[in-house]
């Protein structure tokens, strides 16, 4: 049974799809929260090194603006000898000038200096962030699309690859190997609390390398501008030990489960017979099934993600019914067409995907 | 400075001479240096007050997370404009109106070089400027940003006329600026007042003169750009389409090294008014001026290698990176030159508190923060982190409101009163720019932690929880206190018309020359060229330097539209230059233009050849000759 859930409009005017808790705002606060962005307070190595340098220039900024306010406001407000009203005519020059030492102290040689050792504190940290300390564990392919991210995890040693959407788990504590490819216009890849952004770019194999260094769900984002649905293409980095990654991965590698139990089976069976027959195949893949579209998020173990819609909405059964029904007004603009179905193939077709863990 | 003023007849010769005839031929034909500065500073003005329009709305969708007051289309067109507008058809142009409007008054001379082309300058801006806002009145103004990065701006991807609006328009702009840029190098190099060697100019020549001389090696970078990229949207060509073998990153090599010299463009001229406003309000010549005019030029040409820091994350050679660093740094010296030649000036002289001097101060804080923001993203690693976030928004800001805003509004206020005769308002001015100058900090400077909390840029709308929406709203009661001292300004601009106290020739007590003429200006500006014997003519005396003189040494020059050529480094006179009559040519040349252009973009081939007809026989009418060449270029029968 579908049932409503406290709604928190997207688009009040629209009425004619069930109601969504969406909440984008719930995807950072409730228990499975992802850290919110930030370049300072980082949990990654390439972040820390970074922000390190930030602090650095931050610092040092914030001194020179400092010193260079208090020096402008002196020169306007100092002390002087009183000049009657109307005396305004008399200048102040003595006709040679020592106040261009002014400039040649603090316009060319302090400012020389401090450039000079801020670049090199530049250099040093460049060198350290631009390769990881160490092999990296995993090659992860991450595909930026409009508007979604698709994850490949690249393995030599397996016939099956894990393929996900806009959910992207490493191990913590270990360098991991992203390629960045476009399937369309230039995205660029940001886990702020991790590490800078790299472009990600039509014809060109980027690459970048991320390590988390402690568990935790990350927020990451599209940081170019890459049209309509721009805001709305987010995406998580989940760090969990080793272990749990690879167990992780071991479920992704696998194709859709097929569910056995007999009272759900024909709910399910209709599910994914609704699935074939409102043409959600044409776009979406589910291995061990015969959907193989490529065009929109890989659904095999969709169950399993915490959000949908690149990060517009946590995965409940009431958002993704709504997402269904009606993406165009939820994220205007985006790939997937609202679905006219009725409710109850929405209802088998919901039963059909919760399976696919 | 001993001014003789002409005989009574004279005068009126010279008026007759010089006053634009009335009626309809008059306000499309003249060519007075002087209307048309006007023109560009309220042309400017009104496309300001456009794009701080459009900000206004983008305020508004995002003091608050998921806000619906604008479709995600509508939000995209309108940071678009507001980019485009600001950058192109604001921060140039009113600064053009400035320099059109002062050089010629403070060099000594009776016009620009080029009078007919400075108006076709100006009538070229006009029309593109509306023939990109025509794009908003059919509901598909371009919404690419304004550096419209390729594919996503390519046929694929944007397939109404939105980008075509933006590269046909660049292009068409570019064309106006080009001349514009040309008319100000050649002005500076042979106008001069006798005695105006380089080492007695304004420094806002100087500031226009590098900016003109960037313009017409950078431009050419956009205007290709733009060629190649409307060629692969109507050619079926692949210049970037990498699918096809095309390259991305050749649009944004293109691009940037155009925009960023572009940046430069429109500040160093502000930083050239400044530089000539501050000495008046210090009481004193400008400390180390020599320092200042070379800083100037050293940005001018440092600016031109400094592109690649825009393009940081798109995955270039490391090595290759480390050098625009490098660069990007150190052109932070020059910066630091002028800042300290102003601190300099006002420490060593005695400020006296008016409006254009509050806007100076301002100015030179927010300079320094937007020099230090954009220190902050020279180095590779950290621009990583704060490119394409709200952090290179407040940079942005920082930088085109501080440096060109700022110095803008102190000159309004400073040299408006020459343009009208009238005062503006000291009471209100003040209210102005604490207005505008507490705005500005409390919209920008949280944009700072926004984009260190991971805000990207031109997002539409972002979600509750990630802990942007405070600073959301600072900023956005930011931006109306900003635009409410703008409209605080409007309205004393106006009121100043009517009821500002009387100017008189020299209000402020400044030592340039365009203060030594009535205000407003005679047609002719000087009755008699002025011979300049010191950088500060009407301080000259009470500075112990040789007094300029008119009067003595050189003739009224009466008999046409005459001025003096002058040679290009010491300005020895060489010959009396006549200048041409009123001309509608221009106008017409710049109307064949926009037929020409909406003839491309509507691919109505038969409306670009009559663009294009219009365009040969207006230019055969700009070129006929119209007497036999004229024995009237003479040597001056002076010696210097």
């Amino acid at each position: 049974m579908l049932r409503p859930t406290p709604f928190s409009s997207l688009h009040g005017s629209n009425r004619s799809f069930p109601r969504v808790a969406v909440t984008a705002g719930l995807i950072l606060t409730t228990a499975s929260c992802a850290r919110a962005p930030a370049i300072f307070g980082t949990y990654g190595l390439a972040a820390d090194r970074i922000a390190v340098l930030g602090w650095v220039f931050t610092i040092v900024g914030c001194a020179v603006l400092a010193v260079v306010s208090v020096l402008l406001v002196m020169a306007l407000t100092r002390r002087r000898k009183r000049i009657a009203e109307s005396d305004e005519s008399t200048l102040e020059y003595s006709g040679s000038d020592h106040a261009v030492r002014w400039i040649l102290i603090g316009g060319i040689a302090i400012p020389a200096v401090i450039l000079f050792f801020t670049f090199l504190v530049t250099l040093v940290i460049q060198a350290e962030v631009s390769s990881p300390p160490r092999k990296a564990v995993a090659t992860i392919e991450v595909t930026g699309h409009r508007w979604w991210w698709e994850a490949k995890y690249v393995e030599a040693d397996s016939s099956e690859t894990a393929i996900t959407a806009n959910e992207i788990h490493v191990p913590v504590g270990e360098p991991v190997r992203l390629v960045l490819l476009s399937a369309d216009v230039i995205h660029s890849f940001w886990v702020p609390r991790l590490a800078g952004k790299t472009d990600v770019i039509p014809g060109s194999r980027n690459t970048m390398w991320i390590q988390a260094d402690k568990p935790g769900v990350y927020w990451g984002e599209c940081a170019e501008y890459c049209g309509l649905q721009h805001s709305h293409m987010n995406f998580t980095v989940v760090a969990e030990s080793p272990e749990a990654f690879r167990s992780w991965l071991a479920i992704q590698r696998q194709p859709a489960a097929v569910a056995t139990d007999t009272a759900t089976d024909t709910l399910i069976a209709r599910g994914l017979d609704t699935f074939r027959r409102s043409g959600c195949a044409a776009c979406h893949s589910i291995r061990g099934t015969d959907a193989q579209g490529r065009i929109g998020p890989d659904l095999t173990h969709l169950a399993s993600r915490n959000l949908i819609a690149a990060g517009t909405l946590t995965n409940t059964r009431g958002n993704l019914a709504g997402w269904i029904s009606n993406a165009q007004a939820l994220k205007p603009g985006s790939g997937m067409p609202a679905m006219k179905l009725s409710s109850q193939d929405l209802k088998t077709l919901l039963a059909y995907l919760e399976t696919l863990k | 400075m001993a001014v003789t003023t002409a005989p009574m007849e004279s005068t009126e010769q010279l008026n007759r001479i010089w006053e634009t005839r009335p009626g309809l031929f008059g306000v499309l034909g003249t060519v007075d240096h002087k209307t048309i500065g006007k023109r560009y500073l309220i042309t400017a003005f009104v496309f300001f007050l456009l794009g701080g329009l459009a900000a206004s709305v983008m305020r508004w969708q995002l003091s608050r997370p998921e806000m619906h007051l604008l479709s995600p289309e509508a939000y995209n067109q309108l940071f678009t404009m507001h980019g485009v507008t600001m950058i192109f058809l604001f921060a140039s142009p009113i600064l053009s109106g400035f320099s059109n409007y002062l050089w010629p008054l403070m060099i000594g001379a009776r016009d620009m070089a080029f009078p007919r082309v400075n108006a076709l300058s100006y009538w070229t801006f006009v029309m593109s400027g509306i023939f990109i806002y025509s794009s908003v009145l059919i509901g598909q103004a371009p919404d690419g940003g304004w550096f419209a990065y390729v594919p996503m701006t390519e046929l694929a991807y944007s397939p109404g006329l939105n980008m075509d609006f933006y590269a046909l328009g660049m292009i068409f702009l570019s064309i106006s600026t080009t001349i514009g840029a040309i008319n100000f190098v050649v002005t500076f190099f042979k106008l001069r007042a006798p005695g105006m060697s380089l080492n007695r100019v304004p420094v806002i020549l100087w500031g226009t003169l590098s900016a003109s001389v960037m313009i017409v090696f950078a431009a050419p970078a956009l205007t290709a750009a733009c060629i190649l990229l409307f060629f692969d949207r109507h050619f079926g060509m692949h210049f970037f389409d990498a699918a096809s073998g095309g390259q991305p990153l050749l649009w944004q090599h293109l691009f940037w090294m155009f925009g960023h010299p572009w940046v430069y463009i429109v500040v160093l001229p502000a930083i050239g008014l400044a530089s000539d406003m501050i000495p008046t309000f210090a009481r004193r010549p400008l400390v180390g001026y020599t320092f200042v005019v070379l800083s100037t030029i050293t940005t001018a040409i440092l600016g031109f290698g400094v592109w690649v820091h825009h393009m940081f994350a798109t995955g270039l050679p490391q090595m290759a990176m480390t050098f625009f660093s490098a660069a990007s740094m150190m052109i932070a010296i020059p910066s630091g030159v002028s800042i300290f030649a102003w601190i300099a000036t006002l420490w060593h002289g005695r400020p006296m508190f008016r409006t254009p001097l509050l806007f100076l101060g301002g100015f030179i804080i927010l300079f320094v923060i937007g020099g230090i923001n954009g220190v902050m993203t020279a180095p590779v690693p950290f621009d990583w982190q704060l490119t394409d976030s709200y952090f290179i928004v407040a940079h942005i800001h920082y930088v085109l409101v501080g440096i060109n805003v700022f110095p803008v509004f102190g000159a309004l206020y400073y040299w408006l009163p020459k343009m009208t005769g009238r005062m503006l308002s000291e009471r209100i001015g003040r209210w102005v720019f604490w207005l505008m100058f507490i705005g500005a900090n409390v919209a920008f400077f949280p944009m700072h932690i926004t984009g260190m909390l991971g805000m990207p840029r031109r997002i539409y709308t972002y979600q509750a929880g990630l802990g942007w929406t405070d600073l959301n709203v600072i900023t956005t009661v930011g931006a109306y206190i900003f635009a409410l001292g703008v409209g605080l300004f409007i309205f004393d601009f106006f009121r100043s018309l009517k009821h500002g106290a009387i100017a008189g020739n020299n209000p402020w007590d400044a030592p340039t020359l365009e203060w030594s003429v009535s205000s407003p200006p005679p047609p002719y500006n000087f009755a008699v060229i002025p011979v300049v014997r010191s950088r500060h003519p009407l301080w000259a005396e009470r500075l112990g330097e040789a007094p300029s003189t008119t009067g003595s040494e050189l003739p009224v020059l009466e008999d046409g539209r005459e001025t003096i050529g002058t040679s290009m480094l010491d300005s020895r006179p060489q010959e009396v230059l006549l200048m041409p009559e009123d001309s509608i040519w221009p106008f017409l040349l710049s109307s064949a233009l926009l037929v020409f252009f909406y003839g491309i973009l509507t691919s109505l081939w038969w409306l670009a050849i009559i663009g294009a007809v219009g365009l040969a026989t207006t230019m055969t009418g700009w070129f006929w000759p119209s007497a036999p060449p004229d024995d009237h270029s003479r040597l001056l029968p002076v010696e210097s």
